[in-house]
């Protein structure tokens, strides 16, 4: 048998053979740029990544070894490569949001997640693809193209997060990171069978960030094994002054659930399975493998029960609403004065005629008409009708989750509907795309912890199917206990990880 | 608009018609750092140098609040007797302008940090000082925006310019944006009334520390609201507000003006538009600007990326202590210590000289030598550059030293009034005026001794008449002394040593 490939061990693995000297970081990093290079073609391949930069991959993954050398202690993801969402900020990158109207921008500044993860000695690969400003389902909105699920390239591997999620998929980064405003990190991980942590709204900071919605956005952690996720969000959670929404307290020991978790032993844990979350709409093959995955939790000895969260079913129109509000606002800055995209400033046009010409040529559709939905709504005369009703409904969803969480532990449902669709299926129809984030988005709305494991193929297209699994505000911990549980109960029953399925890429 | 015919006067119009009033004053905060960043807040400092990605609304950069500010808000707040929020959110103003870096402002909407105060202003009037009490809507928290600079018009506004700088050093500043509910007194003080309000603000502001709130530096700016009503309706009239008038006297001018102004268009049977105007400080007038067809929809929403001020009730009761004496009861006691009249206190305080004479007193001066200077010299020559009092050019301690001076002995009143213009005049301190200019009073004996003897010998017929026992003679030869020694003499010293002299 031979050793796998490097750029097939998982984010833990290569922490230990880097930290005994079995591998250096430089070869780790070779590796997985040699992979993107193989794999990640814009035209043709997966196309995860806006920007690669292999050169300053390779000299922190020197400076890694380096230190190494010199006997310095070394963080546990220290020379681990990352694929970092391209809505992060970056000092030695160009950051875009995949809008065109920040094509080729270089931010002054490091995020604080960014900053984080350079002190970890985590070594950033590059910037992925996403849809324009963290809105959409599929990254179809990238003003750059879309990315390919390596499962099947003719299908979207998820949204808006796309990009870090096939770049764990066709084993390009064995960590991402990932924003989660209405579901980005956990559909695009359900849609790639891969794991996806949106950690509670404050856990990890949001400065350097680009705001979608900033009620809603939360940065968290990518990964293909539950522990691998858990080294990760260990690493970016944490208070920031910078972030007024930051929650000052301590970070829930999340290794240490996934550590505890992988024992298999679920007992007295109560696990609640949301009964409007399900039904009409979900795919048969997203049913039957969430009623099995729910089936393996009550066998690892977690009691399962029924919950009702019955305002879950007005939460998709709340959010379509308290979202594009914060968009019009957070995406006004976007005026050619100070930074990017400039159109028709030849010094004859008033700066209020550039401004509108640099963002109608600048915004993509899906971008405009948020921005548009949310003015409106923000409107004298409509507030109360619109904003002001969609903030009660926040609210009520809040106390289902409160009312929820007295008695069972855990809130269980499938991350989405459906499996990976086709690209171009719903460009079209934008509501047929929003109800993809049907089950994600209540957590974004109310702020609790909530996360997407794998959990098998869906019979009928043989694509991954995700867990959703929703821990209180703060109980982080519980996900990765119940996600580690699962993984390894699944993994013995599949005879290995199911990312061993996903077909190898042509020309690879 | 220029005005096409002339105006009612303002005695005409206060005979037919009520003004209603409300003032909106920004104060900037003297905080050492930005509302929201780590900027600093230092005024003059190269465009653009004092700036950051927050403060330029860079995609991803966010805001935190600068406690201090919050500080100086609950502060402001306590002294013009409001309510403190025990909760209250920052809110999103939505607008586009190149000089918001974001195109929305972080400012506070329907939940203010102080609200529901008052305070009150004293003016003149024909019957005596007269006391308003004046009603307070609201203070909150915001931030400033950039400046704009429109280069290539003649006018330096946008209209005619060929391209704008931009200078960002200014944005996040923080400001308190304090609201007066209307205020309606007697329609011939109305103006006045609108002056002792803003004077009497910005003494609060600096008694407080929370700013210099120099008006001329843009420290303090303020827009005047007003509008018309036949006399004794209660129906209020459509409003204008004039915007940015940043001196007390044309708070004023700029009140009386527009109650003049909208008197004639309601005269000519027309209706008085709602819009902002522009106050023009040579002309007197006030200029149409942004007619406000509807009311701009600002598109306000809680700022979602800060957390609610929750001020705690025993931080406010600390804050409270720390007030400084009331303006109304300061000038009471102050009053009383310095043994003044009405007349004389009032004269003090129009001349916003109460704090420059308290000081001088400090320094060592007494309070009626103090006010001499401060309220004569100093006054005169402060009104003739058009400068406030304490930028005149002398400080409270010089004009202490020059008192003391005199009553050394070292100067008279005529040295004294020279030493204190050849101060205003930047030529140094009291000494090395005295120095520079020669004007110690001769104490010198010896030489005095020879001016008195000359003196004598000059005028022998009078001084036989001394002799002779009439003193009122003697004036003459004290004259003819001061005379020779350019003033410089001590004229008490030269009387006696004439008369010892003659006596003897
Ligand atoms: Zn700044």
């Amino acid at each position: 048998m031979t050793e796998p490939s490097l750029f097939r061990r998982t984010a833990a693995e290569l922490a230990d053979s880097i930290a005994s000297g079995e591998v250096s970081a430089v070869e780790v990093a070779q590796a997985h740029v040699e992979r993107i290079a193989a794999v990640d073609d814009a035209e043709t391949g997966v196309h995860a990544f806006l920007h690669v930069d292999a050169e300053r991959a390779l000299a922190t993954a020197a400076e890694v070894d380096a230190k190494r050398a010199a006997g310095e202690r070394l963080g546990p993801l220290a020379g681990v490569p990352l694929a970092l969402k391209d809505v992060v900020t970056t000092a030695d990158m160009p950051t875009t949001a995949g809008s065109k109207i920040l094509e080729g921008w270089q931010p002054p500044y490091d995020a604080t997640i960014t900053r984080k993860m350079r002190e970890a000695g985590i070594v950033i690969l590059g910037k992925t693809n996403m849809d324009e400003f963290a809105m959409g389902s599929s990254t179809e909105n990238s003003a750059f193209g879309p990315t390919r699920n390596p499962w099947d390239l003719s299908r979207i591997p998820g949204g808006s997060g796309g990009g870090s999620s096939a770049a764990l998929a066709s084993f390009e980064a064995p960590l991402a990171i990932g924003t989660d405003t209405g579901g980005s990190i956990r559909q695009p991980a359900a849609v790639t069978g891969t794991v996806g942590i949106k950690p509670t709204y404050g856990g990890v900071s949001r400065y350097g960030l680009i705001a979608c919605a900033s009620s809603l956005d939360q940065a968290g952690p990518c990964a293909r094994t539950v522990l691998d996720a858990a080294l990760l969000h260990q690493v970016i959670a944490g208070h920031d002054p910078l972030d007024s929404t930051s929650i000052d307290q301590p970070v829930p020991d999340v290794v240490a659930a996934a550590m505890r978790g992988a024992d298999g032993d679920l007992a007295g844990l109560r696990v609640g399975v949301v009964k409007e979350l399900g039904g009409e709409g979900y795919q048969a093959g997203v049913e039957a493998r969430f009623t099995e995955a729910v089936e393996v939790l009550g066998k690892l000895g977690a009691e399962v029960v029924e919950v009702s969260c019955p305002h879950f079913v007005y939460a998709l129109p709340a959010y379509y609403l308290i979202l594009p509000s914060e968009v019009s606002s957070n995406l006004a800055r976007f005026d050619a004065m100070r930074f990017g995209l400039r159109i028709g400033d030849d010094g004859a046009r008033s700066a209020e005629e550039v401004m509108n010409l640099t963002r109608g040529a600048g915004f993509g559709a899906e971008t405009k008409r948020r921005i548009i939905l949310g003015t409106y709504a923000l409107s004298s005369g409509y507030y109360d009708a619109y904003y002001g009703q969609a903030q009660k409904v926040r609210t009520l969803v809040s106390r289902d989750f409160d009312v929820a969480f007295e008695q069972v532990d855990v809130l269980v449902s499938p991350t989405a509907p459906t499996t990976a669709f086709p690209i171009g299926e719903k460009v079209d129809d934008p509501l047929a795309m929003y109800k993809n984030d049907l089950c994600t988005i209540p957590s974004n709305l109310a702020g609790n912890a909530s996360a997407s494991f794998p959990c098998g193929l869906a019979g009928e297209d043989g694509l991954p199917v995700g867990l959703h699994v929703m821990a209180p505000v703060l109980a982080d911990d519980r996900l990765y206990r119940v996600g580690a549980a699962l993984e390894q109960a699944l993994v013995s029953e599949w005879g290995g990880p199911l990312l061993n399925k996903v077909p190898e890429p042509a020309g690879s | 608009m220029p005005t096409a015919v002339a105006l009612p006067s303002f005695s005409d119009v206060i005979a037919r018609f009520d003004p209603v009033m409300g003032m909106e004053v920004h104060v900037e905060l003297g905080t050492i750092t930005k509302m929201f960043c780590g900027c600093s807040t230092e005024f003059g400092g190269e465009p653009n140098s004092q700036v950051c990605p927050t403060c330029l609304g860079l995609p991803g950069a966010l805001p935190a609040v600068n406690q201090t500010a919050v500080e100086s808000a609950i502060r402001i707040g306590l002294a013009l007797n409001c309510q403190i929020a025990e909760h209250c959110r920052f809110a999103r103003k939505n607008y586009f302008y190149p000089d918001m870096p974001k195109n929305f402002q972080i400012s506070q909407y329907d939940e203010p940090i102080a609200y529901d105060g008052w305070t009150e202003v004293t003016v003149d009037t024909e019957d005596g000082p007269r006391t308003v009490h004046i009603g307070i809507e609201r203070a909150h928290m915001e931030e400033d925006t950039g400046k704009s600079l429109h280069v290539g018009g003649a006018t330096g506004r946008i209209h005619g310019a060929s391209h704008s700088l931009l200078d960002y050093n200014r944005a996040g500043i923080p400001l308190i944006e304090i609201v007066t509910k209307p205020i309606e007194v007697e329609p011939e003080i109305a103006p006045a009334v609108a002056r002792a309000y803003v004077s009497g603000l910005r003494d609060l502001i600096r008694a407080l520390g929370v700013s210099d709130a120099r008006m001329e530096l843009g420290q303090m700016r303020c827009d005047a609201n007003v509008s018309l009503k036949p006399s004794g309706t209660t129906t209020l009239g459509t409003r204008t507000e004039t915007k940015n008038v940043n001196s007390l006297r044309s708070v004023e001018r700029a009140v009386t003006f527009e109650i003049r102004r909208q008197a004639s268009v309601l005269d000519a049977g027309e209706t008085v538009i709602q819009e902002t105007r522009h106050w023009h400080e040579d002309t007197g007038e006030t200029t149409s600007g942004r007619v406000k067809e509807e009311a701009e929809d600002y598109r306000y929403f809680p700022e979602p990326d800060l957390v609610p001020v929750a001020p705690s009730r025993d931080w406010v009761d600390q804050l409270r202590t720390t007030l400084p004496e009331p303006p109304a009861a300061r000038r009471a006691r102050l009053q009383q210590e310095w043994n003044f009249t009405d007349l004389e206190m009032r004269d003090v305080v129009n001349a916003g000289a109460a704090e420059l004479i308290e000081e001088t007193i400090v320094a060592g001066s007494d309070a009626a030598g103090a006010k001499k200077w401060w309220l004569g010299e100093i006054s005169r020559t402060a009104n003739e550059r058009g400068a406030p009092l304490d930028a005149a050019g002398i400080t409270p301690v010089d004009v202490a030293r020059v008192e003391t001076l005199i009553k050394e002995g070292a100067l008279n009143d005529k040295l004294a009034r020279q030493v204190v213009e050849g101060v205003l005049a930047g030529e140094g301190s009291p000494d090395q005026v005295v120095e520079a200019r020669g004007l110690a009073i001769v104490s010198d004996e010896s030489a005095l001794g020879t001016a008195v003897d000359e003196a004598i010998a000059g005028q022998p017929d009078v001084a036989e008449k001394i002799r002779g026992g009439n003193m009122g003679a003697v004036g003459a030869l004290i004259g003819a002394v001061m005379k020779a020694t350019r003033g410089q003499a001590d004229a008490k010293r030269v009387r006696e040593l004439i008369l010892e002299r003659l006596n003897s």
